[in-house]
């Protein structure tokens, strides 16, 4: 654990214990119409012309396998396992012990599929990056077992019309066990992306959702400078500025301890942005200008629509994204899947 | 309302352009799923007639088409068979195809056309369906 002392492990200890599954902002829908797997705390760290996004998924029990879909703003150099305490490590620093429950659930046309791009196994997970758009990659979720719900085709036109890349994490409740996951075990992943700013989408959080169902989640972001971000904070967006300082040195020594978190720099701005919104008003994503010349854009906010159809996605934006959406999908073994249908038809 | 949907002759097959069907024999109405909705939610047909209804579904997703009274939708809210297409009025439309079937209403009156799959009609997609004689 490196410069992790035993003290800090305590701490982390105690939060996992006490954390229960509060954040369901990317809640998939298991056979028995149960949430199995919850989208955690994020961190999208950017530096240097590259995003990287933190995130982790939290087993929450169940049988077969289930998914999440993810877009990204342009195709990632590399996705790997998440560091052990990148997550944790930034809940202390803008949460007091005693509220750990903030860490909760931590723990068109006629198409072909979609071209695969990259494949990783990380643990139960089975990640593919496609590219497609959404009606491609709609149709490669529905060919390997993804069951979409009703809003996603619109959501998918929402950000394939934007950026064509999305990666799709399925998770393998049952290798999930044979490895021994329990129940809370979360599986962070960690994609690295070239990307001229910052983006993270939110929409795709609400995926699923209807009317004032809330959709919360926490995003930390590291810059090098302070970011602005579009849209603004405050209840009309849902949308709240918890935290904005200079990341301090200990926080930064112990993410850069952290696997494959070398790239963090000596200096850097932290920011914690809380989500709670209800997902009827969630239709746009967070654009990050990085720069300091504070013009985040609004078509990557999704705001506008692009002023050009057909442009690359990875220079349209100008933005870039990063990310990492987390779409609430279900992954539904054969044997389930039909018996679902027979049962909801 | 049962009156005339079995006399209607069924015939769900793919569709291979807007110009093919029975044109001139029935009367034919085009329906556009997309985005989970039914681009057209209010229709009128004529009592007595075949109509030719075409469901070109744009969506990544599989949707449905029931049309019934309110007594057929409460059977499908709580669960019939798992893809339709014995009756001309219970229709599948997998992802990205577009099917027809032809049905006939012999009884005026209103019926509701409905997506029965998990959420989808909670999402919005619905519509009318009026038999005028």
């Amino acid at each position: 654990m490196r410069r992790l002392g035993a003290a800090f492990l305590a701490a982390i200890s105690t939060l996992l214990i006490a954390a229960g599954p509060i954040l369901a902002c990317g809640g998939l829908i298991g056979p028995n119409g149960a949430v199995n797997l919850l989208r955690t705390t994020t961190f999208v760290g950017y530096h240097e012309g590259i995003e990287h996004y933190v995130t982790a998924f939290q087993f929450a029990g169940g049988e077969g396998a289930f998914g999440s879909l993810i877009p990204l703003p342009g195709v990632p150099t590399d996705v790997v396992k998440g560091g052990d305490w990148t997550l944790q490590r930034l809940v202390l620093e803008t949460e007091p012990l005693g509220r750990s429950a903030v860490f909760a659930a931590a723990a068109e046309d006629a198409a072909g599929e979609a071209q695969v791009l990259m494949k990783k196994r990380i643990d139960a997970l089975d990640i593919t990056v496609l590219r497609g758009g959404a009606a491609e990659v709609g149709l490669w979720a529905k060919n390997h077992g993804f069951r979409l719900p009703p809003d996603a085709p619109e959501v998918l036109r929402f950000y394939a019309e934007r950026s064509p890349i999305f990666l799709a994490a399925a998770f393998d409740a049952d290798a999930a066990l044979e490895r021994g996951q329990a129940i809370g075990d979360g599986t962070p992943i960690h994609i690295t992306i070239p990307t001229p700013s910052p983006w993270v989408p939110l929409r795709i959080l609400a995926l699923g959702r209807t009317g004032e169902e809330r959709v919360e989640a926490d995003v930390y972001m590291l810059t090098d400078r302070t970011p602005t971000v579009l849209p603004g904070y405050g209840e009309r967006t849902g949308l709240f500025l918890d935290h904005s300082a200079p990341a301090s040195d200990a926080l930064l020594a112990d993410l850069r301890s952290d696997r494959d978190m070398e790239w963090i720099p000596e200096v850097g701005w932290l920011t914690k942005v809380r989500i709670d919104a209800a997902a009827v008003d969630l239709r746009f994503d967070m654009a990050i200008d990085a720069s300091g010349q504070g013009a985040p854009s609004r078509v990557a906010a999704g705001l506008e629509p692009l002023p050009f159809m057909g442009i690359a996605s990875d220079t349209v934006l100008g933005l870039a994204l990063v990310g990492l959406i987390v779409a609430q999908l279900v992954w539904f073994a054969r044997l389930l899947t039909t018996r679902s249908r027979i049962a909801l038809a | 309302m049962r009156r005339g949907l079995l006399a209607g002759a069924l015939a769900v097959a793919m569709f291979a352009s807007p110009a093919a069907g029975c044109a001139g024999s029935t009367d034919r109405v085009e329906i556009v799923l997309r985005n989970s909705h039914f681009d057209r939610t209010a229709i009128a047909v004529a009592a007595g007639r075949p109509v030719t209804i075409v469901l070109r579904n744009e969506d990544p997703i599989d949707h449905e088409w029931i049309v019934g009274d309110e007594a057929v939708h409460e059977r499908h809210r709580t669960g019939t068979e798992p893809l339709h297409g014995e009756r001309p009025t219970e229709v599948s439309v997998p992802a990205l195809e577009t099917l027809m079937t032809i049905v006939t209403f012999d009884e005026t009156g209103t019926l509701r056309f409905v997506c029965h799959l998990p959420g989808h009609e909670a999402y919005g997609m619905t519509g009318v369906l009026t038999v005028v004689g």
